[in-house]
């Protein structure tokens, strides 16, 4: 029974009243502790320094973002068992992270990229560079956010038919006048309430679900041929849904499509399909050491014990956590097809948001509840997300670009203000390139910015943590190699497929390896960037830093000694 | 009685950057290509064994299971031990360099 609007909208007011609720109150939490923080990585709670629970917690809540949420769920639903690899491979590109970046970066205390850039080879040019990958790899990864902002937004209002434009335009225009004015800094305390939150808005709708429409393994069993497993209900395909084996096996309609737009027969498919997965499994694993609001929180514990224990919850709050979306996206294919006939925000994308509403034919209003947590759920995603990008970046424009490039003597009050102008412009290019996003998934937009971060800051990150012949030319020339590299073959491929510059269709046909090789550039371009770093690095090998060793020492030796104090000092002597 | 004193390193000396670095990598790099290797063999199996990978097991296929369901735990296990062999590994740097207890 709803109540009645005035205006009788027909807009379901659980959905937009739980929506709002999540919106006022991220907004009003901003603000509130605001006045209270001092940086984006400030880690004191009433003056202590943060226990694990809510540290863990907030870095898992920082890491699931759009894509995890809404994504991979759309993913999952319309390409079926390819789509799986995104969340294992996010899950273990934090895997990754541990073993390899976490400890030496740690130890080093660079709170971003930029600063390691400079610290480790005393190199301010190098720190600018830097600053140019954090504004390209951050617009590739703002554009999915702004699509999950906008498929949300067209959901709630469909009665009105609200343009999907309209909704990136608003959500992107509020997050953006809030960080400008100050407010969502990534506090810890937000974080940490935003990854219950979300884990609560998945969870709690499927559990529901599944005890009224049939278990997981019995939903994916539904779509295996001749299955023996017992039957759940499932409704009717459209035609242009994928078949049940192709959705179900291996090499489907996720990793064949470069193939397919290149136009290579299905019988000789296969093997490109292989080559694609390997390269898409490199692109996350490697490039989640990229993401440049992630390495921050490894600061935020006091000690590398502490550390250490922060990661390992949050591999199992984020492990947990990814074990869901697939299910939504096994659901809606059995029970809300009817998605399959559209692209953009009618599309398998919104499924975490739609599917509950379905409960509304046997227990209603539980369906408009339900559907509102996760429509709530989204909105903590995309919004935390979103403000912890725009935060990094304005960042990395306002504090380098401006204050150490152009105007080196500015006041507090010009950098303020300069701030404040680097969020709005910032904020206003992700919104005006997210409006024209609407027809590509969210998951894959995060795929790519992932193949960008692959094969330029992890080969960076990765060699400078452990060899010690690497020198800031090398560096420098591997990584704008490998990236820039990769943002061309992603553009001509997926961009250009959506916007059309240039018609390359006979291209690609021609050369269909090279289609899949530019539309999952990680395979060869991360390679290359850390081969162009080695190579480089040798030829100007009189240019390695002079006091590298004990760079190196700082990077690796236990905290205990003593050694980053000892290295500061010697930085302060040397001035 | 006395007993001879434990050498303690000069921790500044290339020996044991060297130790370090070394015993570092070599730990990363076995927990990293143990995971990595199940990881980069699924879409092997997945390539030339389909029918195995196709196989139900409790209303799934293998492949599904292993993928979407089997590889979280997987990855917890690695890391837990991963985790504590680095931290044992760093109380015995620190040991070597003579100041262990802190």
């Amino acid at each position: 029974m709803y109540f009645s609007f005035p205006l009788a909208l027909a807009v379901d007011p659980w959905i937009l009243g739980l929506s709002a609720l999540t919106v006022v109150v991220t907004v009003a939490m901003g603000f509130w502790t605001a006045g209270k923080s001092k940086t984006a990585g400030d880690f004191f709670v009433a003056g202590r320094s943060v226990s694990v629970g809510w540290n863990s917690s907030a870095i898992s809540g920082e890491y699931l973002s759009a894509a995890s949420f809404m994504g991979v769920a759309g993913m999952v639903m319309s390409k079926g068992y390819d789509a799986l690899w995104y969340p294992v491979c996010y899950a273990c590109g934090y895997l990754f992270l541990l073993l390899f970046i976490a400890g030496p970066l740690r130890r080093f205390g660079a709170y971003t990229i930029p600063d390691f850039a400079e610290g480790r080879y005393d190199s301010p040019l190098f720190r600018k560079i830097a600053v140019i990958f954090v504004l390209f790899i951050g617009f590739f990864y703002t554009m999915p956010q702004m699509k999950g902002a906008g498929t949300t937004l067209s959901y709630i209002f469909e009665a009105i038919n609200l343009p999907y434009w309209v909704g990136v335009a608003v959500v992107g225009g509020i997050i953006t006048f809030n960080v400008a004015l100050g407010g969502m800094k990534g506090i810890t305390l937000i974080q940490a309430v935003q990854y219950w939150a979300k884990m609560f808005a998945i969870s709690i709708p499927i559990f529901v679900l599944m005890s009224v429409y049939g278990f997981y393994n019995l939903q994916v069993a539904a779509n295996i041929p001749a299955t023996e497993s017992s039957p759940v209900e499932r409704r009717a395909l459209p035609e242009k849904a994928p078949a049940d084996a192709a959705w179900i096996s291996p090499f489907g309609p996720l990793t064949t499509s470069a193939a397919v737009k290149a136009g290579v027969p299905a019988d000789e498919q296969r093997p490109y399909s292989l080559l694609y997965t390997y390269s898409l499994i490199t692109a996350i694993v490697c490039g989640t050491a990229g993401l440049p609001h992630i390495l921050v929180r490894f600061y935020t514990n006091p000690d590398g014990a502490a550390a250490k224990k922060t990661t390992m919850w949050v591999m199992i709050l984020i492990g947990v956590f990814y074990m869901f979306p697939p299910m939504f996206g096994v659901m809606g294919r059995n029970l809300f097809p009817e998605l399959y006939g559209a692209l953009g925000v009618k599309g398998p994308d919104g499924i975490v948001l739609r599917l509950p509403v379905l409960l509304n034919e046997k227990y209603a209003p539980l369906g408009s509840i339900l559907s509102g947590i996760t429509c709530a759920g989204a909105f903590a995603a995309f919004m935390s997300t979103f403000s912890g990008l725009l935060v990094s970046m304005t960042g990395a424009l306002a504090h380098d670009v401006y204050g150490r490039m152009l105007r080196p003597k500015s006041t507090p009050e010009q950098r303020l203000r300069a701030f404040k102008i680097c969020a709005v412009l910032i904020g206003v290019v992700s919104v005006l390139l997210g409006m024209q996003v609407e027809q590509l998934e969210i998951n894959f937009m995060v795929g790519q910015a992932f193949a960008i971060a692959a094969s330029s800051y992890f080969p960076l990150l990765f060699l400078s943590a452990w060899w010690r012949g690497m020198t800031m030319k090398g560096a420098a020339t591997g990584m704008l190699v490998g990236g820039m590299l990769a943002v061309a073959a992603i553009s001509m491929t997926s961009f250009n497929d959506v916007m059309k510059v240039v018609d390359l269709a006979t291209f690609w046909k021609s050369y269909p390896l090279l289609r899949i090789l530019c539309e999952q550039p990680a395979i060869w371009a991360t390679p290359l960037a850390l081969v162009l770093m080695v190579l480089v690095s040798k030829l100007t090998r009189s240019e390695i830093p002079s006091d590298i060793r004990m760079k190196m020492l700082v990077l690796h030796a236990p905290e205990k000694l003593g050694l980053k104090r000892e290295y500061i000092q010697e930085q302060g002597n040397a001035h | 009685m006395s007993e001879p004193e434990p050498s303690v390193v000069d921790i500044h000396s290339e020996e044991f950057l060297r130790a370090l670095m070394k015993r570092q990598l070599s730990l990363s790099l076995r927990c990293g290509a143990t995971f990595f290797s199940v990881l980069l063999l699924l879409p092997l199996a997945n390539y030339f064994l389909p029918e195995l990978m196709g196989t139900e097991i409790w209303g799934f296929t293998l492949s599904w299971f292993l993928l979407g369901v089997a590889a979280f735990p997987f990855v917890w296990v690695i890391a837990w031990v991963f985790i504590r062999r680095s931290m044992a590994l760093e109380e015995e740097e620190a040991r070597m360099a003579g100041k262990s207890g802190k």
